[in-house]
């Protein structure tokens, strides 16, 4: 930090062209960073549409919903049941985790005593960092032949449901405690002192002034859910078809692609890569929306 | 000092006293904030504390209403009562006590819903369910603060959109609503431009009227237009220290200590 400290003391040119302009330096180097991310992520875009185009210039979208069925060897490349797979896990885990992971960062905030909620924070966090093929395993090893016990075959949606679950429920807790912790202190310290309760306060104050953080919580895990892929094949048992319980084998749209890319050839990997694009254009979704809802409905931004 | 203290507190037991302490000391881990701090609220009046930042005025104010049960590593001693009843008591229902005890911040804090649920909430909370009831009492405590007029066509609208100073009066009214007793305020004009901090101080004046106010505030100006009692805190051996208390008249005409004197005429402070 030398160089800033001798830029602020010292702002006159004169003093300026007797030493080097690590300033200079130091932005041009975060200019190139941020053009390479930015380029990264152009690229990928790029290359998925290069990639796709084969497929869909020659026979367009309509094969991937009026097919009779995936089986690209006989050209063949009906997507609903992975769509239908990735869409039922996908929510099932959502609707789970999210109560699950609100009340957590509630008794986080709230309830618990300083130390303990920072101890149960750092526990969380843990949770987050755990590589996806551990809960894959474990999910493989465990959950499985127990939802095998309940009702064969054990590998299915609900295993997916489950280990997905596990899986967002950090981000989820994290991001609605960080959205209650940017609730201002003088909303507590105003219902508090009107005599109001702990939870009256949390449902009446609280949870309209993180509302806006608490979306974009959740609209960033179901990024994620979607784009699970290890565990999830883990776990589902990967047969294409639309799922009519919830104890029935699934396969992700990104499962998928991890399971069939290695020998694909010609359409059949060119309909992969429209897979690919369509998860992209979702998640890109998911994070507009997320944006959109963090500048507009956000009470508190508003104020200040 | 003590002597003077209890003398003034004498003259004031005169009148009715509402609320009162009794050597109120505040610590925060091994800081001490206030010491030894005795003064009476009367009924029907307004209590000026005045005296330089950081000599423990606004943490007295949280004492009385327990919001110093919500800070961690705090600790309270001395004694508070209202009327008859020991607030110190840890069995005490801190709500009831709250109710009866307003309190307003020095930055307004209204919350984020819009205007009407602002009431609507906290008396829902204390038992007043009926709409019309609840409508009522909107209506009257608007327009105790003169907000009635500005407000009564946007009460479905953000208490955010409102400017400060209507925010601030709707922070009293909110406390008016519960119909408490005593007033506690924060420096309650200091966040706000001068002409909002004028229609506030005006307001405060006429809260005289039904309530105990206890005001704390920087502006000794002020202090002299509204105050009928004054308190001076000052920071002695590094800990807040209420050095003179009494009729405001007295305080400002006819200081008893050095510093107060020095204080009040710009010398000090």
């Amino acid at each position: 930090m030398t160089w800033l400290k001798d830029k602020i003391s010292s702002p006159s040119k004169l003093n300026k062209s007797s030493q080097f302009d690590w300033d200079w330096v130091l932005v041009w180097v975060l200019r190139i960073m941020a053009a390479i991310t930015g380029a990264i992520v152009l690229l990928i875009v790029i290359f998925l549409i290069l990639e796709s185009l084969p497929f869909l210039q020659v026979k367009g979208i309509g094969p991937f919903f009026t097919d009779q069925r995936w089986n690209p060897t006989e050209g063949l490349y009906n997507f609903t049941p992975m769509l239908w797979g990735t869409l039922l896990a996908t929510m099932g885990s959502v609707v789970v985790a999210t109560p699950l992971g609100i009340i957590s960062a509630l008794f986080c905030q709230y309830y618990a005593p300083v130390a303990i909620g920072n101890l149960y924070r750092r526990l969380i966090e843990l949770l987050a960092g755990i590589p996806s093929v551990v809960y894959g395993f474990w999910g493989l090893v465990v959950l499985v032949p127990l939802i095998n016990r309940l009702h064969p075959p054990g590998a299915s949606l609900l295993a997916g449901i489950i280990i997905l679950t596990i899986m967002i429920l950090p981000t989820i807790a994290l991001v609605a405690d960080a959205s209650f912790g940017k609730v201002p202190q003088e909303y507590l310290l105003g219902a508090t002192s009107l005599g109001l309760s702990k939870w009256g306060t949390i449902c009446n104050v609280v949870f309209p002034a993180a509302k806006s953080g608490l979306f974009t919580g959740v609209i960033l895990t179901v990024g994620r859910a979607i784009g699970e892929t290890m565990a999830v094949l883990m776990v589902c048992g990967n047969v294409v078809e639309t799922p009519s319980s919830i104890f029935d084998p699934i396969r992700t749209l990104t499962a998928n692609i991890a399971l069939e890319m290695a020998y694909a050839l010609g359409n059949h990997r060119s309909a992969l890569f429209v897979s690919g694009l369509a998860l992209m254009a979702i998640i890109v979704l998911l994070a507009v929306a997320a944006e959109v809802i963090t500048v507009t409905s956000s009470p508190v931004t508003k104020n200040s | 000092m003590t002597v003077t203290n209890l003398d003034n507190l004498q003259a004031t037991t005169q009148e009715s006293v509402l609320m009162r302490t009794e050597q109120l000391s505040l610590s925060y881990g091994k800081k001490i904030a206030f010491e030894d701090v005795s003064i009476a609220i009367n009924q029907s009046k307004i209590t000026a504390l005045v005296g330089p930042s950081g000599c423990g005025k606004s943490s007295f104010l949280s004492c009385l209403n327990r919001l110093t049960d919500l800070i961690d590593n705090c600790r309270v001693t001395g004694r508070i009562f209202l009327e008859k009843w020991d607030v110190m008591n840890r069995q005490i229902d801190t709500i009831a006590l709250r109710r009866r005890v307003g309190h307003i911040f020095q930055k307004p804090n209204p919350f984020p819903l819009d205007l009407w649920k602002n009431f609507a909430f906290p008396l829902k909370e204390h038992g007043v369910k009926n709409r019309q009831e609840i409508d009522l009492i909107v209506e009257r405590v608007l327009k105790d603060v003169g907000l009635w007029h500005e407000v009564k066509d946007r009460l479905k609208d953000s208490a955010l959109a409102l400017s400060g100073g209507q925010q601030q009066r709707l922070c009293i009214a909110r406390a008016l609503a519960l119909e408490p007793e005593v007033l506690l305020m924060d420096e309650p004009c200091s966040a706000l431009d001068p002409i909002s901090s004028g229609v506030v101080e005006d307001l405060i004046a006429s809260l005289r009227q039904k309530y105990a106010v206890l005001v704390v505030t920087h502006n000794l100006a002020q202090a002299k237009r509204i105050a009928d009692y004054v308190g001076v805190f000052w920071v002695r051996d590094n800990r807040g220290k209420l050095i003179e208390f009494g009729e405001a008249k007295q305080v400002f005409e006819s200081p008893q200590h050095d510093l107060t004197a020095a204080y009040i005429s710009g010398h000090r402070g």
